[in-house]
């Protein structure tokens, strides 16, 4: 079938896709590893935003015996795009660990990939050569792979982290990788409604950039808008989804131009400038917030993110979910003891814990930031 | 007949393009076509009393028409006409007659009339269907303001960790749409007052053009955009300091490559004054700025307008559409300039040569698009704000012009037709009876401030009102969101090479 919408200029990446979604996340504020069972159970419940072409889970903490080095996960077409990647790592980075991703093979999930995990560290050598620090090389390093070698697809690359994702519903998706033999601290998990038959596993989500991951519900009206601002940074949208987009523009804010989460989501979902024109400009504290919010919308405009949409954006140590500034998009959370859960629909989180409390909607435009006690070293 | 009404005979002999008709059972005989005829037309024959008409003398301005009391009055083709042919043209055997028997360059007024691929025409937006929502402007806020001018690389902080907001200096416009270049000279001191006023009213800008600021303009400064031409009339530091932002104009999509001519007979009283030129002589500006021969002199002068003004007004720079826009629009973006202005092949104009009119430059959007993608393949597009004119002839065309990659567009001759101009092409005359494009007194009194200025003010509200509608459908409702977003927008009637330099796709796919 991937032939077939590949002639007819259908594949992911050949033509832009819109999907409605389901997205939920589960995090241990102190930390305490969990496994993926809980992440899975969440997603049944909203089987009907799904509709079994793509679900994905992005873990946090789950490789900590390689803390210091990326996780690498790549979909292969075949042995010499496997081949091909591998020597071209080579040439810039220590493999330090390589080896076949556990799979439980079932009848819903087919059409598999060759799915591998290579654990790297880029040459000290090399990054001086080049002037680069790790970060940057290996965002260089996964776009090029990703638009210039054949069959081969990074689809997670950070440090302690991993993204697993495939062309099925999410509750099969997570059984099949095994979740529940990986511990993290906060898990996020995807089941995608697209409207086309995608039929390709790297258009699942989450989507990810080094240890950053979304998980995406919508679609933007400013797609296009972003994409070709984004693009002048060195990102490039193979895969024409909003999920990716929104990934760029959180790296090139939070990593390249080191915006603060809330200075971030001040610039993806800017309040109306009537919103920002009412704060008091008497109030010292109402005249900075003025200056800063109509410098973040002057400065960057075209990251305005416009059109529906619920995400939840992962990164070692915590989350932040945001919504679009009209709330166009369901997305509600709430907390238990120290696990904060956050997901399109409160069933998903009357799933796993009954008991939990202070549920709530952010509103529009507002971000809802989740951070994990003792988790030092991620970007965010 | 007065001299200059004179109709010649024999080879010299044009005939008239129009032939107006009089239904006498309507004409009440009040005289009123004769009154506001400033072409003489319109005759009353001293001794019979009865009226007829010269056609010869008519340039269809229409004002006639829309003053009949009792709409007595047609202006149609005239139907005489040359022997057809596909090749010799009515348009071009005329123009041979005319300079056989003058020997001069032919004249024209306004945009380019011929035949020519609108773009703007064959390209299609959105609208949003189930998928994701429309947003109802009536019901839902709607944004369309928007910023123009340079935008820092990287954000700076303080010492205490909070965002160093100073921002060069940035022009903020209530709608993406402004008044273009049009001096004091070429149209009338009360065709300035309505763009000024209007501009006021509107949170926008009007732009003086390259005649100087009217002493009687000064208190509008705000909404004030002072032009520098290469004939540097009318500048002065005064001039510089009183608008809000400087237009150093290098080119003009209507004359690419040539100067204006504003002629002696023009230059009489407060024009010359405003122009710091003698009265009676020739406004002639040179076809180059004289001080610019290369890119980096362009940045000198910006530089310099800069300094004068202590770096507190944006300095646009104005260029025609041409065949190297990209390349040009890339070093202009380098030269410090804060924002590009690009005018395109069908830009009006108050006089240019018709050849050159016709001929030099290349349609904006093509220009406009090659420049977004130019400058985004350079990565420098947020540095700069990008205004675009010539012609943006409605709402659609805005819209267009922003998704194809736009900050703002520039409106000319749209603005004009709230004054009552009828697009007769013929400003060169200086006889324009709707008192827009001409100097004389009893014309110029008949274009009403107050009422041009509510014409025009509304013409723009509902512009507005019709760009928020569009974006409304698109699911946007900023109008930040809709800049450069090419995939609004889908292709009829292209070829490959027009989609690929567009950047979009064809209808369908």
């Amino acid at each position: 079938m991937r032939e077939d919408l590949a002639r007819a200029g259908l594949l992911e990446g050949q033509v832009r896709i819109p999907a409605g979604c389901a997205i939920a996340a589960i995090v241990a504020t102190d930390g305490k590893p969990m496994s993926g069972h809980d992440i899975i159970t969440s997603m049944e419940p909203m089987r009907e935003r799904s509709s079994g072409l793509g679900g994905g889970f992005a873990g946090y903490g789950i490789y900590p015996k390689y803390a210091d080095c990326f996780a690498f996960h790549f979909f292969f077409d075949s042995r010499d795009s496997r081949k091909t990647t591998e020597a071209y790592l080579e040439q810039g980075c220590e493999v330090v660990n390589r080896e076949l991703i556990p799979i439980r093979k079932m009848a819903r999930i087919t059409d598999e990939p060759l799915i591998w995990r290579y654990v790297i560290k880029p040459h000290r050598s090399v990054l001086s050569r080049l002037q680069l620090d790790e970060n940057e090389y290996v965002v260089r390093l996964v776009m090029h792979i990703n638009t210039s070698i054949d069959g081969a697809y990074v689809f997670s690359c950070g440090k302690n982290m991993g993204i697993f994702k495939a062309v099925g519903y999410p509750e099969d998706v997570g059984r099949y990788y095994r979740l529940e033999e990986y511990e993290a601290y906060q898990w996020t998990a995807h089941g995608r409604y697209p409207t086309n038959t995608p039929g390709w596993w790297g258009g699942a989500h989450p989507f990810g950039l080094l240890d950053w991951s979304v998980v995406h519900n919508g679609e933007i009206s400013s797609y296009d808008a972003n994409r070709r601002f984004i693009e002048m940074f060195g990102y490039r949208c193979t895969l024409q989804t909003d999920t990716e987009v929104i990934t760029y523009i959180a790296d090139y804010l939070l990593r390249r131009q080191k915006l603060s989460l809330q200075e971030t989501a001040h610039v993806m979902a800017a309040p109306f400038w009537s919103t920002i024109e009412h704060l008091d400009m008497r109030d010292p504290e109402g005249a900075r917030k003025r200056a800063e919010l109509a410098y973040l919308r002057k400065v960057f405009p075209s990251l305005l993110v416009t059109g529906p949409f619920s995400i939840i954006l992962g990164f070692n140590g915590g989350c932040m979910a945001l919504n679009d500034r009209l709330k166009l998009r369901s997305l509600v959370a709430a907390h238990k003891g120290n696990r904060v859960f956050i997901a399109s629909e409160e069933a998903a989180i009357r799933a796993i814990e009954p008991d939990a409390r202070d549920i709530f909607a952010p509103a529009g435009g507002v971000p809802y930031i989740v951070r994990v006690d003792g988790v030092e070293g991620g970007l965010a | 007949m007065s001299a200059q009404n004179r109709i010649p005979s024999g080879i010299d002999y044009l005939p008239p393009l129009f032939q107006v008709i009089r239904n006498a059972d309507r004409c009440i005989d009040c005289n009123v076509c004769v009154k506001q005829c400033a072409n003489g037309v319109h005759v009353r024959d001293a001794q019979t009393g009865r009226l007829s008409t010269v056609d010869e003398l008519c340039v269809d301005c229409q004002r006639c028409v829309c003053f009949c009391p009792t709409h007595a009055l047609q202006i149609c083709e005239a139907p005489n006409r040359y022997r057809p042919n596909a090749n010799w043209t009515p348009q071009i055997m005329r123009g041979s007659y005319k300079q056989a028997g003058t020997g001069g360059v032919l004249l024209s007024s306004m945009g380019n009339p011929n035949e020519q691929t609108v773009y703007w025409d064959k390209l299609l937006i959105n609208a949003s269907q189930v998928t994701n929502p429309s947003i109802d402007p009536l019901r839902e806020p709607m944004e369309t303001r928007c910023y123009l001018g340079r935008r820092p690389t990287s954000v700076m902080r303080d010492a205490n960790g909070a965002i160093d907001t100073s921002l060069p200096p940035h022009l903020e416009l209530a709608m993406p749409m402004l008044f273009s270049a049009m001096s004091y000279g070429s149209i009338s001191l009360n065709a300035h007052k309505v763009l000024a006023r209007a501009a006021r009213e509107l949170g926008i800008y009007y732009n003086t053009g390259e005649g100087g600021l009217h002493q009687d303009l000064y208190e509008y400064g705000e909404n004030t955009i002072t032009q520098v031409a290469s004939g540097r009339f009318g500048v002065f530091k005064g001039y510089l300091e009183a608008g809000a932002a400087i237009e150093v104009k290098i080119g003009q999509g209507a004359k690419p490559g040539i100067g204006g001519h504003l002629p002696g007979a023009k230059i009489v009283g407060d024009i010359s004054r405003t122009r710091m030129v003698p009265e009676g002589s020739d406004a002639i500006s040179p076809a180059p700025h004289h001080d610019i021969y290369s890119i980096e002199d362009l940045r000198q002068l910006v530089m310099g307008l800069k300094a004068a003004t202590d770096g507190r007004k944006p300095v646009i720079v104005k260029v025609a559409a041409v065949h190297n826009i990209a390349a040009i629009a890339s070093g202009i973006a380098r030269s410090g300039a804060d924002i590009i202005a690009i005018d395109g092949l069908r830009g009006g104009t108050g006089a240019a040569p018709t050849m050159i009119r016709d001929n030099v430059g290349i349609p904006i959007e093509l220009a406009l698009a090659a420049v977004d993608s130019r400058l985004r393949a350079e990565g420098i597009r947020n540095d700069v704000s990008l205004l675009v004119g010539g012609s943006i002839r409605c709402s659609a065309d805005v819209v267009k012009a922003i998704a194809l990659g736009a900050d703002a567009c520039y409106v000319g001759t749209a603005a004009l037709l709230a004054m009552g101009c009828h697009l007769c092409r013929n400003c060169h005359s200086g006889r324009c009876n709707w008192g827009i494009a001409t100097q004389q007194p009893e014309l110029v009194k008949r274009l009403n401030v107050d009422q041009g200025v509510e014409r025009l003010v509304k013409l723009m509200r509902a512009w507005n009102s019709e760009v928020m509608e569009f974006m409304g459908g698109m699911g946007i409702n900023s109008i930040e969101a809709l800049r450069g977003n090419r995939l609004m927008l889908r292709g009829v009637d292209l070829n490959e090479s027009e989609l690929e330099i567009l950047g979009i796709s064809y209808a369908g796919r």
